[in-house]
């Protein structure tokens, strides 16, 4: 009250001068976008770091030179032994098979499980629906030496299979699709079910084509997260051959040693897949993560 | 011939069934059919190797194939007095200690200032987020290079800042005091991005409102950020933290590419020394004490992470 009251006892005087200020930017939003520009750029040193040694020459960028960002003369050397090396671009095609293999298999199954606990009532399924969103605490990392055994006894370890498929258990994408089905009004189902529809193709006739932002949400932190995975695929990939990107970088690459130029060659090419999949899909992305603190 | 004697029991129990759901059974069995092949996997994979893990924690059951035989309480009456492994989950909780502060308040610090830069949004947001999706072993090869004692790119401007003595380099990597702290640093660096974009969606979804009539009473902008905009963002503080404490728990990737648990163990992790346990000493059955013990503290964790979701669905 005493604010309205002020405010409308001011106005004439001060009206056109807020008017003003608000036009021009202000000394402090200057100084906002000063640091944040800064900070901003201090934050991808490391990664144009990374690139500028990597455009070097070996012995440019070998220790003991001056510091500098600028090559003094480009070289793609480091590149160029790297592809003569030949494992980086196999351990390429693995990641990409074992992450396909992972988020094609995680999309369908829980979009099966999510579809059925939401739309259809069975014997036993609070039971079933409870003990999956108990996994929901059950931390995978600390299983890994039964899950080994159980991987090793399938006969399954070095294997496409082995490293893509404990991957796929993830009660949470079922709870996050089951959550997004449960607000799918039912009168669509119902239209295409008097047409003769079978449930199979009312989920994929009626419910996919409603759910495309959350099914991209799904599948592509999935990929991310089976892309980075590290320490499963380090237990079962031991042989150089059947290695995923980041394992082979890890164990491998950590030993060119000397060969910094290769080194950073090797860690800007890891880098970029992941980042063009980010920049495709930032707004997917940020929206899925500022979904978890605002849900 | 058991087709045969089985065939009466069945006829006889359908008989028995009570004739009126029916339909509605017919129903409701195809939904099974929907959860099935998740839920086979979930057997298979979750909860299969919970329980074999219990079970091989009571034996002394060995990577290297021989018969396993039943040990009692043999393994985790080792696994409470083992100094290795309570200095494991010390180092934990240490990296725990140290890098939490600093992800939280940065995170929130970068996202107050992207707020109110809107106009850089979509750079800003990027050169924050990115290092959080470049795959954990690229993280460390760059971080490795940049920790280089003679020659590396942070000892080099703490000599320009003179800050260092160039005649006496920080070994970062290979120093007892040093190595978590770079190892925590590097984490930082790497992770903060995700709960950057967390505070910058609850921000964005202040209500501008609630600003506007405090600035007329006069508040300055400290005052708002300390009554009206942190208290907003508790729950995700709450959130943030958690989450936090979780991953912590789980650490390992960093330590075992940038220190290798050194040096002299200073950053041998849990997760570390379960490995170290199950795939260097072949002891599985030791190995999945040690887990069960670990299993039990994100567990815990994990129960007041879904209390924090759940209080907020109803």
């Amino acid at each position: 009250m005493t604010a309205v009251q002020e405010k409308s006892a001011a106005a004439p005087s001060a009206r056109p001068e807020v008017r003003r200020r608000r036009k021009r930017p202000t000394v402090g939003a200057v100084i906002v976008y000063i640091a944040a520009g800064a900070l901003a750029v201090m934050w991808l040193l490391p990664l144009l770091w990374a690139v500028s040694t990597s455009l070097k020459s070996e012995t440019e960028a070998s220790l003991g030179q001056d510091i500098h960002w600028i090559p003094e003369t480009w070289s793609l050397e480091g590149y160029r032994t790297l592809f003569e090396r030949g494992d980086h671009l196999t351990w390429m095609i693995n990641s990409t098979i074992v992450s396909t293999i992972v988020t094609v298999l995680t999309l369908v199954l829980c979009v099966l499980a999510a579809y059925g606990f939401s739309r259809f009532d069975f014997p036993g399924k609070n039971i079933v629906f409870g003990a999956i969103i108990a996994g929901l605490m059950v931390p995978g990392q600390a299983l890994i030496i039964p899950l080994f055994d159980l991987v090793n006894s399938l006969k399954l370890a070095g294997t496409y299979w082995g490293l893509a498929l404990p991957q796929v258990v993830a009660p949470v994408m079922v709870f996050i699709l089951k959550r997004f089905f449960d607000a799918i009004p039912r009168d669509y189902e119902e239209a295409a079910k008097l047409d003769g529809a079978g449930h199979l193709r009312v989920l994929w006739n009626v419910i996919l084509p409603l759910s495309g932002p959350i099914m991209a949400a799904v599948g592509i932190f999935t990929f991310i997260g089976s892309w980075n995975n590290f320490l499963w695929p380090l237990l079962v990939a031991t042989d150089p051959s059947m290695m995923t990107l980041p394992v082979g970088l890890g164990v491998v690459s950590g030993g060119y040693g000397l060969f910094y130029a290769q080194n950073m060659a090797a860690a800007v090419l890891g880098a970029l897949p992941l980042l063009i999949v980010f920049l495709i899909f930032q707004k997917q992305i940020v929206k899925g993560i500022a979904g978890v603190g605002l849900k | 011939m058991t087709v045969k004697t089985e065939t009466p029991a069945a006829a006889s129990a359908a008989t028995k069934r009570p004739p009126a759901p029916t339909a509605r059974k017919k129903r409701s069995w195809v939904g099974l059919w929907f959860v099935l092949p998740f839920t086979a996997f979930y057997a298979l994979f979750l909860v299969w190797p919970t329980f074999l893990g219990l079970y091989y924690s009571f034996t002394d059951k060995s990577l290297t194939g021989r018969p396993a035989s039943w040990v009692g309480l043999e393994n985790w009456s080792e696994a409470f007095g083992d100094e290795r492994a309570w200095s494991a989950l010390w180092n934990t909780a240490e990296f725990t200690l140290y890098s939490t502060p600093p992800l939280v308040v940065l995170a929130i610090v970068l996202a107050l200032l992207v707020n109110r830069a809107r106009k850089l949004g979509w750079f800003l947001r990027m050169a924050f987020f990115a290092p959080f999706v470049v795959p954990v072993s690229v993280v460390t090869m760059i971080w490795i290079w940049i920790y280089q004692p003679d020659g590396g790119l942070l000892n080099h401007y703490l000599q320009l800042l003179g800050i260092q003595d160039a005649a006496a380099p920080t070994i970062w990597l290979q120093g007892e005091s040093t190595a978590m702290w770079s190892v925590v640093l590097t984490t930082v660096w790497w992770t903060m991005g995700f709960n950057f974009l967390l505070y910058l969606a609850a921000l964005q979804t202040i209500d501008p409102n609630v600003y506007e009539a405090s600035s007329i009473d006069g508040a300055s902008w400290w005052r708002q950020l300390w009554h009206i905009t942190l208290p907003l963002l508790k729950r995700t503080t709450a959130l943030v933290i958690v989450l936090q404490l979780i991953a912590s728990l789980r650490i390992f990737d960093q330590m075992y590419l940038m220190t290798g648990g050194g040096p002299n163990r200073a950053t041998e992790v849990a997760i570390h020394y379960i490995y170290i346990a199950g795939f260097e000493g072949y002891r599985i059955g030791y190995a999945s004490a040690l887990s069960y013990v670990l299993f039990v503290l994100i567990l815990i964790v994990s129960i007041v992470q879904f209390r924090l979701f759940s209080r907020k669905e109803d």
